[in-house]
């Protein structure tokens, strides 16, 4: 990085320091707390919207919808997070690669399980052997992204299942009155008013969401926890030019900080949001502004 | 004219195809050196990828490297998200039922028991080895108390903390972490020869793959070039092709 850093081992104190703090590995360390944001800052929506899903099909009026809805909801979760994230993702990843295989190889003759192995033409490969490295990483990280969303869509759509009938049946039973169909009930009435009854939970799962990105690491995505742990480890002089002894303590301590401020910026922002939401509501909250006020 | 274009289209289409078989993904664990680990730039290096990367030159085949944790490394080659693995990974008859070996390209060496001081008990007492290695097939079946973990790295910090009495490893991993210890951790024990040497895994069904490696590891056994490499990576005392 810096000029004076060609030649480690003759520097020390704080120079030397600089110059281990800015090798192409820890810039790889620093770039994985942008890969954790952005995990995050696009799997929480998502989640969201699977568990919108999941729980207007948990409460449709249509038996099979409804049984669906029910079924993902206590299915995913019920199945342990580790066992679903080593095994559906290899399972998910075969059966893109499956569909594609019969679009685009109806001539292949062999079958495409071979024993312990996994075979299908190489225009069905998903993404193509050919591809750059980065679209590899790309595509992991596509495939974490919806592991995640499926995972935490279902806890999201038990808990807005729950907060759809928290909101008062009076509130709806107006609205009936006004003339108002199913369809408008359910928007202008039931959704705008549900979600305070569903961020304590919401915002629980968000904080989960947090602590359950080191997982990453099982679905080929190299995070900041694997990172840590790589750097920290003992380095020896013949492979490196910056040896150091069991660092790890040091690295995991940044990573309890990093996570630790996380989710007290997270605490702040969705304090915020229970404030706004409260506002009019006839809730304990929404009580309490009005006596205030 | 229309039909043509078509022509030339699926032509380049088929092209691209043909063009895509010659891109082989290795797999490693990227924490074992000297045979692969992460260098201070962030990228693959150690024995293996030298080796992998002249193996794929004397094979005429275009190679990516890309790094998978140990414990799912074999599952992730089976449902082909790469296609050769060279981690350090002994040919065992255990291994070679779900998966195949090329010939070793790294002769059949010794583990070794390592430890902070001479009398530590290695035979009875507790001892530390990467989960899902034959080190860790071996200690199991004595009398040693075995903890398993995920990487070499944490078997010896588990030894340096107390955890354990001793580290049991391949000999040529933990030479360099002896050797920069300045006396603090020595060798104990008599060496144990385990596993058929060092081959590079394969799906079965890949057999077409196997036979262009297989050729390449012969050639550079026959004309000295992989003895030259492994004295430089472990030193003169190395076994020899």
């Amino acid at each position: 990085m810096f000029s004076y850093c060609a030649d480690p081992e003759t520097l020390d104190g704080l120079t030397w320091l600089s110059c281990y703090l800015t090798t192409g590995k820890h810039m790889a360390f620093y770039g994985a707390f942008g890969t954790v944001l952005l995990l995050l800052a696009i799997t929480a929506p998502t989640a969201l919207a699977f568990g919108f899903g999941g729980a207007s099909a948990a409460r449709s009026s249509l038996a099979p919808l409804r049984w669906v809805g029910k079924a993902y909801i206590s299915i995913v979760r019920g199945v342990p997070d580790i066992a679903f994230f080593l095994f559906f993702v290899i399972a998910l990843d075969q059966g893109f690669e499956w569909l594609r295989h019969q679009a685009l190889c109806p001539g292949w003759d062999q079958p495409v399980r071979q024993g312990n192995d996994f075979v299908v033409c190489q225009a069905a490969k998903l993404p193509l052997s050919s591809a750059p490295q980065w679209i590899h990483e790309v595509y992991g990280f596509f495939l974490a992204v919806l592991t995640f969303a499926i995972v935490f869509g279902a806890f999201a759509a038990n808990v807005l299942y729950g907060a759809m009938r928290a909101v008062p049946r009076a509130q709806l039973e107006t609205a009936e009155a006004y003339g108002m169909s199913q369809r408008q009930c359910f928007w202008r009435i039931l959704v705008p008013q549900m979600w305070v009854y569903a961020l304590p939970g919401l915002s629980n799962l968000w904080m989960v969401l947090i602590k359950a990105t080191p997982l990453l690491f099982l679905l080929g995505v190299e995070d900041i926890v694997y990172w840590a742990r790589e750097l920290g480890g003992t380095k020896t002089p013949q492979f490196t030019d910056y040896p150091h002894g069991d660092w790890r303590m040091w690295y995991f301590l940044a990573l309890l900080v990093f996570y630790l401020a996380f989710t007290r910026v997270s605490e702040l922002v969705l304090e915020r949001i229970m404030a706004r939401l409260n506002h009019g509501q006839a809730t304990s909250g929404g009580d309490a502004q009005r006596t205030t006020a | 004219m229309k039909k043509i274009l078509l022509g030339t289209a699926a032509l380049a289409l088929t092209a691209g195809v043909a063009m895509a078989q010659d891109t082989v993904r290795m797999g490693t664990e990227g924490a074992y050196p000297p045979y692969n680990f992460i260098d201070d730039n962030g990228d693959v290096a150690g024995f293996e990828i030298v080796l992998g990367n002249e193996l794929c030159a004397r094979a005429e085949l275009t190679c990516e490297w890309v790094t998978n944790d140990w414990d799912s490394i074999i599952p992730n080659l089976v449902s082909s998200n790469y296609d050769t693995i060279m981690a350090g990974m002994s040919i065992t008859d255990e291994r070679d039922e779900v998966i195949d070996f090329t010939q070793d390209y790294y002769p059949p060496t010794e583990s070794a028991y390592v430890a902070m001081s001479e009398e530590a008990d290695f035979e009875s007492g507790v001892v530390a080895a990467q989960a899902s290695t034959i080190q860790a097939a071996h200690v199991a079946e004595g009398d040693a108390a075995l903890i398993e973990f995920a990487t070499p790295e944490e078997t010896v910090s588990a030894m340096r903390s107390g955890e354990a009495d001793a580290v049991f490893a391949d000999y040529d991993y933990l030479k360099p972490i002896v050797d920069a210890s300045g006396g603090e951790l020595m060798f104990v024990g008599d060496p144990v020869p385990l596993g058929g040497g060092i081959g590079m895994g394969l799906r079965e069904s890949d057999t077409e793959l196997k036979e262009k490696f297989d050729a390449a590891i012969t050639s550079m056994k026959e004309d000295g070039s992989l003895n030259e490499l492994l004295v430089e990576w472990f030193g003169e005392e190395i076994g020899q092709y």
